[in-house]
């Protein structure tokens, strides 16, 4: 299994009383009132840090993501910082950009420059991530009509494909992007195009794309393998459905981890950061989550049958002690051999050959962070590295120019 | 506020305009009136129940709410006036009086710019359609849900409160109430100010305003906006109304939409 230090980049000194006094951590959290630029200059030189760290450490790849107005996530732009990365990273990670939100950029050949001047600047070690964003940063925060959320990202993503394979000039005549010159310089390094990775929290659509276009599915949620299961169980039986292999390198889940070196350790250093997160940060209302014809009748029906605001509702009232966290999955925190032997089983559960592990946490201090993610490159990635060994897949949708560690066998963390 | 079934008086009528099945209630007599409703949907209230005691009432769905594909036909306002502009043609109405609510307001007033010798008189009651800064209209879908009322009505806790939200135990109930509001959310995302500024100089018909003094939805303030670009138009505020005076003040409203049309 690939492990990717996927980084959100949080702001780690929200008020105490943050979740009572304000309406959301997304989309309305007064800017000048809580967002101190003198505090996000030092949390931006700590989060390159981290990320850079992990990449000395031997983890396969680093991520980063796209949110807007959000203050568990304010890297506005990804490509800024792997662009930083992409030039800082010697072990040769995969530079996962996971991703840009397609049907916020009109017309969308800048998101084919970008992720195409990344990709040569990295020397062919981009994934290229084209989520579909969430209605707080799609509708909300760029005021893209809801129901133009799909048709939009559909056709960037159409756009987007053929300005890296087509030879130009081309004349490309859409709905929302016309364009007479299509002719991107540079193209892609990677041939035909990088990787393509999907990432979403279960539309239908987004995995009949990923089995039509041979694209990997990410299933990103807070809420851990438990809850995730129901989701993976439909990506892989429309899979199947669509007569797609299983190759569990198709698929890839985030997992937010604690990594001590006892489990008793593990309670008393994290604790804090991690009710940080789900208090704080995750205090979005409702109506955020899905304005009106952000989804479609189908996923609308598809999340009514399988009671997905139901369990989204049963999850969020959970109390959030350590014990509720690990044993819902939300969290995977102790030593690292507990650590390993949770994060088996729920690769296994979901079927999943990608973890993007959420290693810095709410307000996780720096150094803490650090340690993180050094207990994890040297004592979990190892145990987990050839989980999928024995069923033979070959990960197709790994950039080319980044290191594959999977197949050498060298200890991870041997590198640093 | 939900679809009624028809009641014993008044048809459905399912008419083909384009690509898309319109659906039409319809009841009484005389004069043809056409009535576009607001955001809240198509309902058959008594508000359509007076004006069908002397006019032949024409009230249309909103198209592309429930299973139909509509909004695919329809990416903009412009396609929309053109909608109903066709549906008068299918209907074989000529000329036609027009009352809308709201976003149907909205509507309306766009339908009346674009076929000024269509539309020979025009109610709008709270109709949106312009944006002041001092004045914002508040964001229905980036709300709770349960402070609607409080928007909507000037009295919060009269019945009508319980048409505005669906039952949250209810999922199809929700499902069909999102899509709906999806369809209207469609043409005025995200600020209801889509150029009618720009168009309303070609409207006509002499115009009612009709708007709840305690509106907190659209704000009275922008009545003004209507009147000092019409030709031909009258407000009458209703006190103690908020953004559904036809439903909150039913009696005073009647009186003067009834004695406006002919």
């Amino acid at each position: 299994m690939k492990s990717i230090f996927f980084h959100l980049m949080p702001y780690r000194d929200l008020p105490e009383d943050f979740e009572s006094k304000y309406e959301s951590i997304w989309v309305t959290p007064p800017n000048s009132e809580l967002c101190d630029p003198r505090k996000v200059a030092q949390y931006y030189q700590w989060n390159l840090d981290e990320l850079e760290l992990a990449d000395r450490l031997g983890f396969d790849g680093v991520g980063v993501n796209e949110h807007h107005q959000n203050g568990y996530g304010f890297m506005a732009s990804p490509n800024l910082m792997a662009a930083s990365l992409a030039r800082r990273t010697p072990n040769n990670s995969a530079i996962m950009v996971l991703g840009n939100t397609l049907a916020l950029y009109a017309p969308a050949t800048r998101v084919a420059e970008e992720f195409a001047m990344l990709d040569v600047l990295s020397n062919g070690r981009l994934a290229a991530g084209f989520p579909v964003g969430t209605s707080m940063d799609v509708n909300f925060c760029y005021g893209v009509p809801p129901t133009q959320t799909r048709p939009r990202y559909r056709e960037a993503e159409e756009l987007i494909i053929q300005a890296w394979t087509r030879p130009g000039p081309f004349t490309f005549n859409g709905k929302y992007n016309q364009l007479r010159y299509v002719n991107p310089w540079p193209q892609p390094l990677q041939k035909p195009h990088p990787p393509v990775w999907l990432a979403g929290g279960g539309s239908v659509e987004t995995w009949e794309l990923a089995g039509k276009k041979d694209y990997t599915y990410s299933y990103l949620s807070f809420f851990g393998a438990k809850f995730g299961k129901k989701l993976m169980d439909g990506f892989w039986a429309k899979m199947d459905e669509m007569g797609v292999d299983r190759n569990p390198y198709r698929a890839g889940f985030a997992q937010q981890i604690c990594v001590s070196e006892t489990d008793e350790r593990a309670e008393k250093e994290y604790l804090e950061h991690v009710t940080y997160f789900f208090k704080k940060c995750l205090h979005i209302p409702p109506y955020f989550f899905e304005a009106p014809g952000y989804r479609t009748r189908k996923s609308t029906e598809f999340a009514i049958k399988t009671n997905q605001p139901g369990d989204i509702a049963a999850a969020a009232a959970l109390e959030k002690n350590w014990k509720t966290l690990n044993e819902e999955g939300f969290i995977i925190g102790g030593s690292p051999a507990t650590v390993a032997d949770r994060l088996i089983e729920a690769a296994k559960t979901l079927r999943v050959g990608n973890l993007h592990a959420l290693l810095q946490i709410g307000s996780m201090p720096h150094e803490l962070t650090k340690k993180n993610i050094t207990l994890f490159a040297e004592e979990v990635m190892p145990r987990i590295r050839h989980i999928w060994d024995a069923e033979g897949w070959t990960h197709n949708w790994w950039p080319s120019g980044a290191a594959n560690r999977a197949v050498t066998e060298a200890p991870a963390g041997a590198q640093a | 506020m939900t679809t009624t079934a028809p009641s014993s008086n008044v048809t459905e009528r399912l008419v083909q305009v384009g690509q898309i099945q319109a659906r039409v209630l319809v009841a009484g007599t005389g004069d043809p009136v056409l009535f576009i409703h607001g955001a809240g949907g198509l309902w058959w209230d008594p508000f359509l129940d007076a004006l069908a005691e002397g006019h032949t009432v024409y009230a249309v769905e909103h198209p592309g709410g429930g299973e139909s594909d509509a909004l695919t036909h329809l990416p903009g306002i412009w396609e929309l006036v053109l909608f109903y502009d066709e549906l008068l043609d299918a209907l074989e109405l000529d000329t036609v009086q027009v009352v809308g609510h709201s976003f149907g307001g909205m509507v309306a007033a766009e339908l009346a710019s674009n076929s000024p010798r269509r539309v020979t008189k025009l109610v709008l009651i709270a109709p949106i359609g312009f944006w002041r800064d001092d004045a914002p209209i508040p964001d229905i879908a980036g709300i709770p849900p349960e402070t609607l009322p409080g928007l909507v009505l000037a009295d919060p806790d009269s019945p009508l409160a319980a048409m505005l939200i669906p039952p949250a135990d209810d999922p199809q109930a929700l499902f069909e109430a999102a899509m709906r509001m999806a369809s209207v959310l469609h043409f005025i995302w995200p600020i209801p100010e889509k150029g009618l500024s720009r168009r309303i100089h070609r409207l006509s018909a002499p115009t009612l305003l009709i708007w709840g003094a305690q509106d907190k939805l659209v704000d009275p303030v922008y009545a003004e906006e209507f009147t000092s670009r019409l030709r031909d138009s009258r407000l009458e505020l209703i006190e103690g109304a908020g953004h559904l005076p036809q439903l909150e003040s039913p009696d005073v409203v009647r009186g003067h939409v009834l004695d406006f049309l002919s």
